[in-house]
């Protein structure tokens, strides 16, 4: 069963060890322009959202690629570029609607999250929860769970709130 | 390599930037962040130079695992000789500048000079430029930042910035990055603004090379399971360092209406759950996974809206049991005043208490205050005080000049009821029935304060076992230990680790809550050799390690002895001894420091440091750590 990442941004702290870990995992260095994921912030307003590759089921920057570079690892799920076959022309970055098609300036080579080879770094570093690396088989149920616990959380208030005032 | 990064010497007076690279032979000796900051400040401040005039030099630094896989490896130090207390200044922050100053290709940075006008420092991949900050002047700290990273063009710069606070020259006020995270004491906000000095941004692409990236990567991994595995650090993901407060207030260990009482009662909504009903979550500075910083909207009032984060321990005290004062939304509000000012929260909170006593006391009436009603318990009286001390206006002006100079100016018997320590406030805890805690604010080298070296742990009642374990490394000890924190014996040499372990952390660039401050089972020298060989490559012992910090800890020792410092500095204020705690516990209840048993822990910690009866480093110590010659004007 292959497995998925899944980001929760309510719990995410904005640390940033998940660039460092994945810096270091692809290339050896810590550097957050390195790095295949980001964490984007709106710092000053509170807002926090981790950018990474969706390897997405029906994948734009796959099915734009001119020199079919692009596949999927039937082992892991993940969509892999081969950089035999890549020419270098960014079109996946242009169609990604995630933004998690990334460019390395130092090798002039397009960078995505390779889900580490199914030991995702990321997720293993991160305490939080933020990122989570699941089966897809469990998805919906991790989901379902979350929606259901702020929903009875609001039923929880509004029940307290109804019986307050008698 | 982490360590082919550079030292920058700027110039502001006359616009000039000069780098050089730092010789591994500096930290084999230094490491770096504080440690070679220290050297750096005894070596470029001329004897008895102003605080606030050009002859200072303001420091910034990465420490020497800044921004590598050591977790928490967030920190940057900030040092200059303290306008606040005329000894030394330094102070540590988190957040992310650190690792961006690192990526950006510099390690330290040494300020010297005044700008004819308002600058800014942009540093980028090995570049520096000195740029115009007018527009920036008279900004608050979170505008600047955010004014900064549009004219750059770049959301991901980490900016260091003074508030309004600094550039009124308070006495207090600290250098700011991110939302909260404060270079807070001492008052470096202060030197900067003397230099017309407003902010530093850095962005960076340049890689920081680890030594051993797959060993580091697993080691890193390790390190933050023994962190996040305690049991302390597992609160403080929740209730940051606020659950400090809950413990030691219903203890009786806190500092109450200046420093009248040790405990404050019915103050439920203060408690740090209440506050926690407040968080939408917690922000983790660079790499850490303690995470303690509560992330809060302001929900009523004339910051309604306002995403703030914090507050702090120091916040609850100083917005809350020190002043009075019972009711969150003060703390919300202070919290937030602070940060946006750039003010020390803890010295801003102790001065306005510190007021507040004298106002109780006739020392200071109305006609002084011009009307402000500073009785304790007056929300509205605290946080007008808070805009009036970074506005430098009414009676604000005068306790902008911190506590010394504050207490010369209302004169009177004003000097009796501060609770300082060579110039600066005491953090809002009591350390009356606690020897050990009373030792390390009276000998601090920067004046009363905790994060020198606090041996907190001592307070947890450990086995004798498991602190001799963890006191005897790297270096013996077989004198005595006790697991009672009411004892005078053995407390001299758990206060000398931990000043020993704190220059090591900020030495190194790591968090306090990574190592022994608040749990026993941290990382400390034991682990450090590994961490340090496996991202710089570079070998040390724990010893090594120990004997950088040593020679660190007795330069700042060397420079407070230049600036005047004499053995009568290394006390508590009368207070301590002469008034019983009146609150709290059984066991901390009556407790006053003895005035004898006292002069002996003094006595003791001398002659463990090997100084002489004046607290003077001996000669034969100084040539143990080759400090005879100094200033060698290495660097």
């Amino acid at each position: 069963m292959s497995k998925i990442l899944v980001i929760n941004p309510e719990k995410c702290t904005g640390c940033r060890l998940c660039e460092q870990v994945c810096s270091v995992k692809h290339e050896r260095v810590v550097n957050f322009y390195r790095a295949r994921i980001r964490v984007v912030k709106w710092e000053m307003e509170g807002k926090i959202l981790p950018v990474v590759c969706q390897q997405c089921e029906d994948a734009p920057c796959m099915a734009a690629c001119p020199a079919h570079a692009i596949a999927r690892n039937p082992e892991t799920g993940a969509l892999e570029v081969n950089y035999d076959l890549c020419i270098g022309c960014r079109t996946c970055m242009n169609v990604c609607p995630f933004g998690a098609m990334g460019f390395d300036w130092v090798t002039n080579r397009v960078i995505k999250c390779d889900l580490c080879g199914g030991d995702p770094q990321c997720a293993r570093f991160c305490e939080t929860g933020a990122i989570l690396y699941v089966d897809k088989a469990e998805l919906s149920g991790i989901k379902q769970r979350k929606g259901a616990e702020s929903l009875m959380d609001l039923m929880t208030k509004v029940t307290t709130a109804i019986s307050a005032a008698g | 390599m982490a360590l082919s990064r550079k030292i920058a010497y700027i110039d502001l007076t006359n616009r000039r930037v000069r780098t050089a690279p730092i010789p591994l032979e500096m930290r084999k000796l230094y490491l770096g962040g504080r440690g070679l900051d220290m050297y750096l400040l005894y070596n470029h401040v001329k004897p008895g130079a102003d605080p606030l005039g050009p002859d200072n030099v303001a420091l910034v630094s990465a420490g020497l695992l800044t921004g590598t896989l050591a977790t928490a490896s967030a920190r940057t130090h900030v040092a200059g000789k303290s306008p606040l207390t005329g000894f030394v200044g330094s102070a540590n922050m988190g957040g992310f500048f650190g690792p961006e100053l690192r990526m950006a290709g510099f390690d330290h940075l040494v300020i010297t000079g005044k700008a004819d006008g308002p600058v800014y420092l942009w540093i980028h991949d090995g570049e520096i430029e000195i740029r115009d900050a007018s527009h920036l002047w008279g900004r608050d700290a979170h505008q600047t930042q955010t004014m900064v990273r549009q004219e750059l063009g770049d959301d991901d710069i980490q900016v260091m910035t003074i508030g309004v606070a600094g550039e009124n020259l308070v006495r207090f006020a600290c250098v700011m990055t991110s939302l909260k995270n404060a270079a807070g004491r001492t008052g470096m906000g202060a030197l900067w603004g003397s230099k017309n000095l407003k902010a530093i941004a850095a962005r960076g692409r340049m890689d920081i090379k680890l030594a051993f990236p797959e060993e580091a990567l697993e080691y890193n991994k390790e390190i933050i399971t023994q962190v996040t595995s305690a049991k302390v650090s597992k609160t403080m993901q929740k209730l940051g360092t606020l659950f400090i407060w809950g413990t030691t207030n219903s203890t009786g260990l806190v500092r109450v209406r200046n420093f009248q009482s040790n405990q404050i009662p019915y103050a439920d909504d203060i408690e740090p759950e209440s506050i926690e009903e407040e968080m939408i979550g917690t922000a983790g500075c660079f790499g850490c996974q303690v995470h303690c910083r509560g992330r809060y909207f302001i929900k009523k009032g004339p910051y309604t809206g306002a995403y703030v984060e914090g507050p702090e321990y120091t916040s609850l005290g100083a917005f809350g049991a020190e002043v009075g004062c019972t009711t969150k939304q003060t703390v919300l509000v202070g919290n937030h005043l602070v940060n946006m000012y750039g003010l020390d929260t803890l010295e801003t909170g102790s001065m306005i208490a510190w007021a507040m006593e004298l106002f109780e006391k006739g020392i200071l009436t109305e006609k002084d205050t011009d009307g402000l009603d500073l009785r304790f318990g007056n929300d509205e009286a605290v946080i007008e005080a808070v805009h009036q001390i970074a506005q430098r206006r009414g009676i604000g002006d005068i306790l902008a000049e911190g506590p010394l100079k504050a207490a010369e100016k209302i004169g009177k018997d004003a000097i009796k009821y501060l609770i300082h320590v060579k110039g600066m406030s005491n953090l809002h805890s009591d350390e009356r029935p606690t020897p050990a805690l009373a030792l390390n604010i009276a000998t601090a080298s920067r004046g009363s304060d905790h994060l020198r070296s606090r041996p907190a742990i001592d307070l947890y009642h450990l086995p004798e076992k498991v602190l001799r374990k963890i006191y005897g490394n790297p270096v013996p000890y077989d004198g005595p230990l006790t697991s009672d924190y009411r004892d005078y014996e053995g407390k001299p040499w758990e206060v000398i680790w931990q000043e020993m372990c704190y220059e090591a952390v900020d030495c190194l660039g790591i968090c306090k809550y990574h190592t022994v401050f608040l749990g026993p089972n941290m990382p400390n020298f034991s682990e450090w050799p590994r961490l340090i060989q496996l991202n710089t490559g570079l070998e040390l012992t724990s010893k090594d390690i120990w004997d950088c910090a040593d020679r660190a800890y007795t330069l700042e020792r060397l420079f407070n002895l230049r600036e005047g410092l004499t053995r009568e500095m290394d006390w508590l204020p009368d207070r301590y001894f002469d008034e019983k705690t009146d609150r709290g516990l059984p066991v901390v209840r009556g407790k006053s420091i003895d005035r004898e048993e006292f002069k002996k822990m003094i006595d003791e910690y001398y002659k463990l440091h090997e100084w002489d009866e004046k607290g003077r480093p001996t000669k034969k110590k100084l040539e143990a750590l080759g400090l005879q010659d100094e200033p060698t004007h290495k660097l």
